[in-house]
């Protein structure tokens, strides 16, 4: 299949993305508002075209150990869920990053705590960019602001996710999910084969074919020296994400005087305010963290030191600030405004917000 | 005749499964899973297909089944092997993918994986050792632990009204469409081990013929748990523990 | 050229699908376009409104406070986007139900009777493909050609008979505004 021009709502695009660029398996289960993906991919029967297997678990918690499994075996696997349902997979996915397996998880972001609303949310950054579940862990996590960024960025997950051999997440709202835009889907990429897989992943557990040496995948050291040098292995792989795979869209930022830090779905909507005010003779560049973890920290380091202040608008109650904070030291205010619940801001509501904080309208 | 005529292949009577290797195995004196261990090695070897099985370790006691068996493995989060079992099954039909678990792992944590693997009618094996106890974890009551059955958790025996009943989770599992063969077994006299062992081989041949899940209970033994010799605690589990599992075939299709 | 409409009515009026068809016109012409809608658990009654947004450049936020176009098909959404429509702006609401008309005087008002017409056309599906008619005559933001051609492109081939009765619509309601 050649590359095509689609219009498609966000978890359209995912579940498109994962065929195109040649997914071995989904496991999934429904949740609002990402049940699209899994609605789409049955509805595309991969399976009768590229092979890929889709299965709908009986919960998240199921979901998550079967992508750990089919991880384990060397294959390309995802599983997509929204909030209440990422909670559930929390302990599938520490050992995942515990056994050094590529796997893509996305998150679908709702409103919570709890079963909260079904409206759109980024409350999740802290779980995302943390660790979430037990034990010193990252994921790399990748936050998309558009459909296309939707599509793209299952391709750019598995990839990093192979290359460093640790899972990723993406981490995208109800607004890039439910939302419809115009999207390139790739070139279809063509699946391994099982003889391949064997080749790029001599480590998988698939059978001891020509009874090569056994592969075992699992968590579990108990003996704590040995556990210590698990730990700074996992840390100086961390370590090299770091140092490599940063990524951010910058937007007007060379000439401003105040600097927005926003991602996902704010970060469009907080450019729409900073275009109204540059129509008020306001300078406000955007910088746009792609990988949420690992963080821009330079890059806001840097700005920090030009502008005369930063506008953090998250659809939480502060959680990528905290990242902001650290990154821009002490020497520039850094200001956050937030809805809660599910509520989405406006631009207006954005630029009304950065007057108030930083102009004293 | 000295040791080189004794070591002769001609004399040989008895050999070590060649899949199973010389690291000391952490089960305690007396404990089944060393027996049953055995079976599944001899097997993946007679049946010519130790380069295509993948065995799915669980949480509890054999947990470390990977370093006794020189299989490709992967090690679960407890009570999650048959979801790991389904995906790497539906990604290598061609493969034999086993879980072996206990009675916490399959009959209380991992519940909910265990019956809808088995009402999926995944093509795996599923390998049960109900000894009626955590072993692993010091002794405490598992949901298939018997009324009146002294644990850590139950010092004074399992009481209906504090605990519920055991649970006899394999007659549940034959009730399912997607099971083709469930069966229950014990180790505990040579007649029972090659029964036993007859009783794997079916099951992984169903489950490379791709006829469902198979499932074999081994009804066990845990003479450290239950505070036993080994052979007072066959016999305890003969007397008891027969009577609410009892042995045999439960479903064949 | 950017145009940012919103179009809210009750669930099951066609609301989501009148604007994923203006979606797919834009896209037809190679414009930029976003489709957002305010989504929740109704399947049909409660309300539902999408914003489109049509551009030759990219879009920033696929989420407004202030409109070029509303197109208002009950009383709670005249309510709650009269306010919305920006100075100089369009407004086209359907009069059947209204029993508060919307009293702006800084933006262009149309009242269309499409519910009428709809009836008129026995074919109570085409009531928002009258609107989209309504406001292809208002504001020609897609040409009809292009909605056309991305009806052919989204609906599957199945459905392809009911275009022309589609057009039937889009012609209905675009005569409803030469009155």
């Amino acid at each position: 299949m050649e590359e095509e021009i689609k219009l498609m709502k966000g978890n359209e695009a995912l579940a498109m993305a994962m065929i195109r660029y040649g997914a071995d398996g989904y496991f999934g289960y429904p949740i609002t508002p990402q049940s699209e993906v899994l609605e789409t991919l049955m509805a595309q029967k991969p399976w009768e075209t590229t092979g890929m297997v889709v299965l709908q678990a009986e919960s998240e918690v199921a979901s998550i150990n079967m992508v750990y499994g089919g991880a384990a075996s060397g294959k390309v696997v995802c599983t997509s869920s929204s909030s209440p349902g990422i909670s559930l997979m929390q302990e599938g996915i520490s050992y995942m990053a515990a056994s050094e397996l590529p796997a893509l998880i996305i998150n679908v972001m709702r409103g919570g705590p709890g079963l909260g609303t079904i409206q759109p949310s980024q409350a999740d950054y802290f779980q995302a960019t943390k660790g979430g579940g037990h034990g010193d862990y990252h994921l790399i996590t990748l936050a998309p602001s558009s459909v296309q960024e939707m599509c793209d960025f299952v391709g750019l997950g598995w990839d990093l996710a192979f290359k460093y051999l640790t899972p990723a997440i993406i981490l995208a709202d109800g607004v890039v999910g439910q939302m419809m835009e115009k999207v390139v889907l790739p070139p279809q990429r063509k699946r391994l084969t099982d003889e391949e897989v064997r080749q790029r992943c001599p480590w998988a557990a698939n059978g001891r074919k020509g009874m090569r040496k056994k592969n075992v995948i699992t968590s579990l050291e108990l003996d704590p020296s040995l556990m210590e040098v698990n730990n700074e292995r996992f840390q100086r792989t961390y370590k090299k994400i770091e140092e490599n795979e940063v990524r951010f869209e910058s937007i007007g930022t060379e000439d401003c005087d105040y600097l927005i830090v926003a991602f996902g779905s704010l970060a469009r909507i907080s450019q729409k305010a900073v275009e109204m005010a540059r129509k008020r003779g306001l300078k406000i560049g955007i910088l746009r963290p792609i990988t949420l973890w690992p963080f821009p920290k330079a890059e806001v380091a840097r700005l920090s030191e030009r502008v005369k202040g930063i506008l953090v608008p998250e659809l939480n109650a502060g959680q990528m600030i905290e990242d902001v904070r650290l990154a821009a030291g002490s020497g520039v205010r850094v200001e956050h405004f937030g809805r809660l619940g599910g509520i989405v801001p406006s631009p207006d509501e954005i630029l009304d917000a950065f007057e108030k904080l930083f102009l004293g309208k | 005749m000295d040791v080189n005529d004794i070591i002769k292949p001609e004399n040989k009577v008895y050999g070590k499964p060649v899949l199973m290797n010389d690291n000391n195995m952490h089960y305690c004196p007396g404990c089944s899973h060393g027996v049953v261990h055995k079976l599944v090695a001899e097997l993946l070897d007679e049946m010519g297909v130790a380069e295509k099985a993948v065995g799915i370790a669980p949480v509890g006691c054999a947990v470390f089944a990977y370093n006794y068996l020189d299989i490709d493995w992967v090690e679960a989060a407890h009570g999650r092997a048959p979801a790991l079992a389904t995906a790497i099954s539906r990604l290598y039909p061609e493969n034999l993918v086993f879980t072996y678990q206990g009675d916490g792992d399959l009959a209380a944590i991992g519940t909910c994986e265990t019956i809808h693997a088995a009402n999926r009618g995944e093509n795996i094996t599923i390998i049960f050792i109900n000894n009626a106890i955590y072993g692993m974890t010091g002794g405490q009551m598992a949901p298939t632990t018997l009324i009146g059955m002294k644990t850590a958790t139950t010092p004074y025996g399992r009481r209906v009204d504090l605990n519920g009943y055991p649970l006899a989770i394999t007659d549940l599992l034959a009730r399912l469409d997607g099971t083709c063969y469930v069966t229950r077994q014990s180790v505990h006299t040579p007649a029972a081990v090659r029964k036993a062992k007859a009783a794997i081989k079916k099951a992984f041949q169903n489950s490379l013929d791709k006829k469902g899940t198979s499932i074999v209970e081994i009804v066990s033994t845990c003479n450290s748990g239950w505070k036993m010799s080994p052979a007072a605690a066959n016999d305890w589990m003969a007397e008891h523990m027969f009577e609410k599992y009892p042995l045999g075939d439960l479903k064949n299709v | 050229m950017k145009v940012e409409i919103v179009i809210a009515g009750f669930g099951g009026q066609g609301v989501l699908s009148m604007g994923k068809i203006l979606a797919y016109s834009g896209l037809m012409e190679d414009k930029e376009v976003t489709w957002m809608p305010a989504y929740g658990p109704e399947q049909r009654g409660g309300t539902a409104n999408v914003t489109v947004i049509l551009s030759d450049e990219k879009i920033s936020s696929p989420i407004l406070n202030s409109y070029d176009i509303a197109i208002v098909l009950n009383q709670q959404s005249l309510d709650k986007f009269e306010s919305k429509v920006k100075p100089g702006g369009v407004l086209i609401y359907d009069n059947y139900g209204i029993h508060h008309a919307p009293s702006r005087k800084d933006i262009s008002v149309y009242n269309v009777n499409a519910m009428e017409a709809t009836f008129d056309l026995k074919n109570d599906k085409a009531y928002n493909m009258v609107v989209l008619g309504a406001l292809l005559k208002v504001c020609p933001v897609v040409s009809l050609e292009s909605v056309l051609k991305g009806l052919k492109k989204s609906l599957p081939e199945r459905h392809h008979h009911l275009i022309p009765l589609n057009e039937e619509a889009i012609k209905k309601g675009m005569s409803l505004i030469d009155k």
